[in-house]
């Protein structure tokens, strides 16, 4: 007896992905696909259904089709593509709850997956250098993305007590990264000059976008419940990412870093909040034991690897790159290769 | 009286009296001294001798002009070998390395025989009494002078140093979790510091064999002067003295991570916020960590209250060391009080800049940038025998009075060896 999957967020890179990949998988009968606009790439055999999930026909669509797993990945990041900041905070809080509801409904639901994210954390220097999933940051997010992300995850852990039979799974994914996905972040790499504020070096955490499939792979079809947070090993400092990208970088006096943020977002560059303009200061790590121990995902990629394979991907190249680098010290080391000819004689006098 | 107990308990080194103290005093003033470790005698460890710490394996770095010995002289390539395999740039251009290590090598035999016999009667002769520490911050420069002036070394060492720039300019470097970088720690602050550690502070280590050579260890110390040059020095002296050259992860306060240029500089170089989470991640991954508990009462204690420990935060530190299973040194800085004495302090204008205190000390506003010079008073940093922590059972961290008294235990150990270190010391500069 197969699996019945509902997937919302569909018509996005990577609900549309994700839906493409459980519709393969031997243990999943049916997948289908909820989102407000069609998918404009290939979902595979998952049926789509156009629905709003602000409004109870999701519960309908639940009841008849008889889903056991839900998986919400409709917790947007960027107000830009939903159409302003009040409308994203619509889809994502209002959007949730209505989902929820549903569920609360379904007797057949036996298993609910949230995509949240690393930001519930926030960023702030007085926070431990790794969190693991205990840890609440010492200023939690207070608007954008990573407000609405730990609004979401109180309505999840609400409806975990009213359900304590669906097993409730959140994933608190790292910054995906990758060859095809765009986020704010990768939008942010791909700027000419990277802005960056003055006198901080943060340490950043990225997830490649495969690692992160697998991972809600393994949180719809695996059996552990709870709060899980994903990311690939190590660190990379954001200096060293930008000389990955060959980028320059422009720093930025902090008290002037919340204003850049606002001029960049008004020429639609880069969509950035001021809790992303924190954690582009402060940064953040997560602690992964629990993704390895109780989730069994054992990331293919590092964080330097996946940025290096968003590098390579997007042929992110530029004055600054490591190939550029290597070409300039080879022609140094040439110029300054002509002299030592002169040397054995000279130190041979000496001895 | 706690002076009384401790002159008592320093039997077994007799105070020399008049002339035999001058001729003391000249020696402890020249570089026998770090030669001669001596651990206290409050406690009573056997006393490590020179032999007991291998020669610095670093004979590419330069070595100190009071230090010189007739092996540095050797300028064999055989010999270099560790320093290849240390040597971070030596993997991306070994040829380079090797030039730079026998240049030096060369240099330092030149230097050696024309000023400086390896003898050391005409040694402790040249050392004079009363010699001005100053003149041995000269030495110093003279050194780095003489040794910049050879063109063959500075070659060398622009081809190492364009090797390491390139290869950072290209991001081709590892960060552990918390942002220590060690490639970067390693070749500039240390290396910026050890003039400061050798020439100016003097720092004398004892009981570094009580660090253990593998595993996590959790130093505790006291705080003081003003601006945090103890934790500096003790991370030199544990990278200087220990025979694996391991790194010292110190723990520092929310201030330093939010203020622009320190934060990423710390956490390179090894620090990370105080806090059971990260000193707990640390420990149980076999690292040193220092912290100073007494944290801005220490640092920020007037003169008058100087070697008088504070309160030992929470004990936060205790509960870490006991829930991985660690040993804790005690650790005890005597020196630091001395290179900036606050006479005063202007809580009103240190509260419009958002810093805990504002330190006033008889030179720092009155001379400006030249008031910021640190003083330079001796060192003496004591690492104690360890307390271990391993034989508690396992929610021991949980009890309260355990965790108070263990505190207790080891701000008493380290204010006694403070006392023991400061009778033992003849005077602030020498």
């Amino acid at each position: 007896m197969g699996r019945v999957v509902l997937v919302t967020g569909v018509s996005r890179y990577l609900g549309g992905r994700f839906a493409k990949l459980l519709s393969t998988d031997p243990e999943v009968e049916r997948v289908i696909g909820v989102d407000v606009i069609p998918p404009p790439h290939d979902i595979g055999e998952t049926g789509f259904v156009r629905a709003d999930i602000r409004n109870p026909v999701v519960g309908r669509i639940i009841e008849h089709a008889g889903v056991d797993t839900v998986v919400h990945m409709s917790v947007i990041a960027t107000p830009l593509a939903a159409g302003g900041r009040v409308s994203m905070k619509e889809i994502n809080v209002i959007g949730t709850m209505q989902l929820l509801a549903a569920c609360q409904r379904s007797p057949s639901l036996r298993r609910l997956v949230v995509k949240s994210t690393s930001a519930v954390y926030g960023s702030s220097p007085r926070d431990p250098a790794l969190f693991s999933e205990d840890l609440v940051g010492q200023v939690p997010p207070r608007n954008g993305w990573g407000k609405d992300s730990v609004e979401v995850e109180g309505y999840v852990r609400g409806f975990s007590r009213r359900r304590p039979d669906v097993d409730v799974v959140t994933l608190r994914l790292a910054n995906l990264i990758g060859p095809a996905i765009r986020t704010p972040m990768t939008d942010y790499f791909a700027l000419p000059v990277i802005p960056t504020v003055l006198g901080f070096d943060p340490r950043l955490q990225f997830l490649h976008e495969d690692d992160g499939l697998e991972a809600l792979r393994l949180a719809a079809l695996g059996d552990m419940s709870g709060v899980v947070n994903v990311a690939g090993d190590g660190v990379i400092s954001l200096s060293q990412a930008a000389r990955f990208a060959g980028r320059p970088t422009a720093p930025i006096p902090p008290v002037m870093s919340g204003a850049v943020g606002v001029l960049y977002r008004r020429a639609g560059m880069t969509d950035f909040s001021r809790e992303q303009i924190r954690y582009l200061t402060f940064g953040r790590g997560l602690d992964t034991t629990r993704m390895r121990k109780l989730l069994g995902l054992q990331p293919d990629y590092t964080t330097r690897e996946a940025f290096l394979d968003f590098v390579a991907a997007r042929h992110l190249h530029g004055p600054l790159s490591p190939e550029v680098i290597r070409g300039v010290e080879r022609k140094i080391g040439q110029l300054v290769g002509e002299r030592p000819a002169g040397r054995p004689p000279r130190s041979g006098g000496l001895d | 009286m706690p002076d009384a107990k401790v002159i008592a308990m320093d039997g077994d080194r007799p105070r020399p009296a008049g002339a035999r103290s001058v001729l003391a005093g000249a020696e402890r003033a020249s570089g026998e001294r770090t030669r001669r470790r001596r651990t206290t005698p409050l406690l009573r460890e056997p006393a490590a001798g020179p032999d007991d710490i291998p020669a610095k394996s670093y004979p590419a770095k330069k070595a100190p002009a009071t230090k010189k010995s007739p092996a540095t002289a050797k300028p064999s390539a055989a010999t270099e070998s560790p320093t290849v395999a240390k040597n971070p740039v030596a993997t991306a251009k070994p040829s380079a390395a090797v030039k730079k290590s026998s240049a030096r090598e060369d240099l330092d035999a030149v230097r050696t025989g024309i000023e400086d016999p390896p003898d050391a009667s005409t040694r402790s002769e040249r050392h004079r009494l009363g010699r001005e520490l100053l003149s041995q911050a000269g030495e110093a420069l003279v050194e780095v002078l003489t040794s910049k002036a050879r063109p063959g070394d500075i070659e060398a060492t622009v081809g190492s140093m364009l090797s390491l720039l390139f290869r950072r300019l290209a991001g081709e470097y590892e960060l552990d979790d918390f942002g220590f970088d060690q490639e970067f720690a390693e070749t500039i602050p240390l290396t910026l510091l050890l003039p400061l550690y050798r020439h100016w502070f003097r720092v004398d280590v004892r009981g570094i064999e009580n660090l253990p050579t593998t595993g996590g260890a959790l130093i505790v110390a006291n705080h003081s002067g003003a601006v945090p040059m103890d934790a500096l020095m003790t991370s030199v002296a544990v990278h200087e003295e220990h025979p694996q050259h391991r790194f010292l992860r110190t723990l520092g306060a929310d201030l330093v991570f939010q203020t622009p240029f320190l934060a990423g500089l710390a956490r390179r170089c090894g620090a990370t916020l105080a806090s059971n989470p990260d000193a707990e991640r640390l420990l149980s991954g076999g690292q040193l960590v220092g912290v100073w508990p007494e944290g801005f009462k220490g640092i920020g204690k007037p003169f008058t209250e100087r070697y008088k420990l504070q309160r030992f935060g929470r004990g936060g530190f205790v509960s870490a060391a006991l829930r991985t299973g660690t040993p804790i040194i005690p650790c005890s800085i005597v020196g630091a009080e001395e290179i900036y004495p606050i006479i005063g302090n202007v809580p009103s204008l240190a509260r419009l800049l958002g810093l805990p205190y504002l330190p006033i000390t008889p030179f720092f506003p009155l001379l400006g940038p030249l008031g910021m010079v640190p003083l330079p008073s001796k060192w003496l940093i004591e690492f104690g025998p360890p307390v271990l922590t391993d034989e508690y059972e396992p929610g021991a961290a949980e009890d309260p009075m355990l965790v108070f008294d263990l505190t207790d235990q080891i701000r008493q150990t380290i204010q006694q060896t403070l006392y023991s270190l400061l009778v033992q010391r003849r005077s602030i500069f020498f």
